[in-house]
């Protein structure tokens, strides 16, 4: 009982982290169609920026300055880069912001080198908060469920009650009435793809010193970001928070219940091979869930392509 | 982009004639002429590996250029083959009866045996949602290499020996060069039978595919079985390069099947040119020449090839091919000439720059992260320190001078492509 309340705590966080990544990417998505493959890249830019900030003017000052940063380089990228390429279509677009984030992890290997960095908690939330059966659950943790909640929030607020959001909103279904109403849309877009990059910048800023700050940060991530929004469904703000949890709690769970698969196997009445390293089947017969907890986002994801193109919430095919 | 693919199918015959035939000749004489001009053991190497990566590429090439779809997983099906064939290198009975030359034949068979069933559900649209089936399945599969050691085995891979095949006319594969006529001889083979796919119904029924799906659906074809046909083609010819790779390697392990591999193809191929046929087959030697030359020269190589990849999407998306086509209509008018001269102007200098800018980057990076006390670097066969400022100033005089000296001739030049691309001697504004 305990194990599982440690477990939804872990899940959460690491769900809700997820969440600020794939919220961005929906965001960015439902503007302009293109999958930003680089999503992840600007997520370890920030954690990177972070931290280089945080060395002299502590983390906070990082918190606060090194998602601007990230924002206003993913601006950039949208005005000089993507604008570009969107007039020869989809695929070069998608075959940019991947060739990008190869770029990025070039260039941040350049300047900081291959070594993780030692980028770690500000020195105010290292302490325990409160442990459950001998369990501690660091304050850091509760701090980073509670800044992901606080942007979520943030994000659904703006979306569906101001102005801004609205004409956000307009631009995406109706970009040439929004323009004939006097806004200027491809400077919405650019916006929007700053926010979005942005939001990536802050999860790698409170991401970093618990997961890690070092080049491969991206590429660990970057993958599992689109299963999320695939699950979830493209362009959906609901889809990405509730795959974004479901995928943290089954990574997390998957990880700490060591069920042996050999045990399903002999449920289903068959025999145990006597002789292990000739028997054709002896990988299955080892397996254990924690082997393949990390596999299993990817397993999802494509069961729900194949059978349910549009994700869970997601109201368009893709 | 779309237009350099119409008019390149424009200009090809309809039939095939003995004038076709032609490019293949040439191409299958130099094949056979190479190792006698580099003959070097190195040199033969890299053949090796570049006509593996032709392979590859031009396959892949068979779903990104000609049938619109984006795949993240495509190293799957090489290296499934590869697997394959290695495990058959190790069933010593099966071996000892098969001649080695044929071993591709299987990878192949078991790639295409994988792509079916991944076309069997993947192929329904082919923009995003087959780019995301394919980048997870890729992902799923690579993540099982490490998992499944029976038929991966596990972090170490597995490895074979050639020799033990039957011999072919006594030949047993023992020396590299034999090698290499083995893979040259599957080169141009597999490029053929790909090309003859290419102009197969089904091969023009993908680009039309690609085009507008719709249309095609209207005149009678199945998108979707179109998409699979590819996709099914391409794994194969996928698993034969992986059957090379085994034969040249004799060993394959994960990083055959993961998404770095899978990102290196996509970036091959993109680079030399997805609309024309022949556009992979300069990105595989442009990419390999890089990696095994740049490679040597500098730590930063893979920085260098990112930055040309993303410019190459942003300024030439029909890659290193469409810049060559480009120069056709004016070799038409006989008007190339022309452009000798001013091309010397602006390229040189640009040339020029880009070394120093690339100086500039590595006087950087050594200066960042040379271990301390260790300020001696060598740079175009000079020997200076990365701390001193004059070594700053001479790379970023010779930058800013080769980019200036190139933006001034570019005018001259733009004016000079105008006129060799007119008929009229360049009046027409």
């Amino acid at each position: 009982m305990d194990l599982i309340l440690v477990n939804l705590i872990d899940g959460l966080v690491t769900g809700l982290l997820l969440f600020m990544l794939s919220a961005g990417l929906t965001l960015i998505f439902s503007m302009m169609g293109v999958l930003n493959f680089a999503h992840a890249s600007f997520y370890m830019l920030g954690a990177y920026f972070a931290y280089q900030i945080s060395l002299g003017l502590g983390f906070w000052m990082g918190l606060l300055v090194a998602p601007i940063i990230v924002g206003v380089i993913g601006a950039g990228v949208e005005r000089y880069g993507l604008r570009r390429v969107h007039q020869y279509g989809h695929v070069p677009e998608l075959i940019f912001t991947f060739g990008l984030a190869l770029l990025i992890e070039e260039i941040v290997q350049f300047f900081w080198g291959k070594n993780q960095m030692p980028y770690s908690p500000p020195e105010a939330l290292q302490f325990t908060l409160f442990s459950i059966a001998g369990n501690a659950i660091p304050a850091y943790k509760i701090f980073m469920i509670f800044v992901s909640m606080g942007i979520f929030i943030a994000l659904l607020y703006v979306l569906t009650r101001t102005r801004v959001g609205m004409v956000i909103q307009a631009a995406l279904s109706y970009p040439k009435t929004v323009e004939a109403l006097g806004h200027n849309v491809p400077l919405v877009f650019m916006g929007v793809f700053g926010v979005g990059t942005a939001l990536a910048g802050v999860a790698g800023v409170i991401a970093g010193p618990v997961l890690g700050t070092f080049p491969g940060m991206a590429f660990l991530l970057g993958s599992i970001v689109f299963v999320t929004i695939v699950i979830g469904g493209l362009g959906s703000l609901w889809g990405a928070l509730v795959a974004s949890l479901l995928i943290g709690w089954l990574t997390t769970f998957a990880a700490s219940y060591n069920v042996e698969f050999a045990d399903i196997l002999m449920a289903l009445g068959l025999q145990k091979p006597e002789d292990m390293d000739t028997a054709l089947l002896r990988d299955l017969w080892s397996l254990t869930l924690p082997q393949i907890g990390p596999i299993l986002p990817y397993l999802l994801m494509v069961l729900i392509l194949v059978f349910r193109p549009y994700g869970l919430f997601g109201k368009r095919d893709v | 982009m779309s237009r350099a693919i119409r008019t390149a199918s424009a200009a090809a015959p309809d039939h095939l004639s003995l004038r076709s035939a032609v490019p293949w000749v040439i191409a299958g004489l130099c094949l056979l002429v190479m190792p006698y001009v580099f003959t070097s053991n190195s040199a033969i190497t890299i053949m090796n590996q570049m006509a593996i990566t032709i392979v590859f590429a031009l396959a892949y090439n068979m779903l990104l250029g000609q049938g619109g779809m984006l795949s993240f997983g495509h190293a799957v099906y090489m290296g499934a083959g590869g697997f394959f064939c290695v495990h058959i290198m190790n069933m010593e009975d099966l071996f000892a009866r098969m001649p080695l030359p044929l071993l591709p034949v299987f990878g192949g068979l078991f790639g295409m045996g994988l792509a079916t069933i991944v076309a069997s559900f993947s192929t329904r649209k082919a923009g995003t949602v087959f780019a995301m089936i394919s980048l997870g399945v890729g992902e799923l599969i690579a993540a099982c290499s490490i998992i499944i050691v029976a038929f991966f085995g596990g972090e170490e891979g597995v490895s074979g020996d050639r020799t033990y095949g039957l011999p072919v006319f006594d030949i047993e594969f023992l020396h590299q060069i034999e090698v290499y006529y083995l893979t040259a001889f599957w080169l141009l083979l597999s490029a053929l039978l790909m090309y003859l796919f290419s102009r197969t119904p089904i091969g023009r029924m993908a680009n039309a595919v690609r085009d507008n799906p719709e249309r095609a659906e209207f005149l009678g074809y199945s998108a979707r079985w179109v998409r699979f046909f590819s996709f099914v083609a391409s794994g194969f010819f996928c698993g034969i390069a992986g059957g090379l790779f085994a034969i040249n390697y004799e060993i394959l392990t994960e990083e055959n099947l993961n998404l770095v591999q899978s990102g290196t193809i996509l970036l091959i191929t993109f680079l030399g040119g997805v609309g024309f046929f022949f556009g992979p087959i300069i990105g595989a030697i442009v990419f390999t020449l890089l990696q095994t030359v740049l490679s040597l020269e500098t730590e930063l190589w893979q920085l260098y090839v990112g930055a040309l990849f993303v410019l190459t999407v942003m300024y030439f998306p029909g890659g290193l091919a469409g810049v060559l086509m480009m120069h056709l209509p004016a070799w038409k008018l006989g008007k190339l000439r022309l452009l000798l001269v001013p091309y010397l102007k602006t390229l040189l200098p640009a040339a020029i720059g880009i070394l120093g800018l690339a100086s500039l980057i590595e006087i950087l990076f050594h200066f960042r992260h040379a271990s301390v006390g260790d300020e001696e670097m060598t740079l175009f066969w000079i020997t200076f320190n990365s701390h001193a400022v004059l070594p700053w100033l001479v790379a970023g005089a010779v930058t800013v001078a080769g980019f200036w000296l190139a933006r001034r001739g570019a005018p001259d030049l733009a004016a000079t492509w105008h006129e060799a691309n007119s008929t009229d001697g360049g009046q027409a504004a």
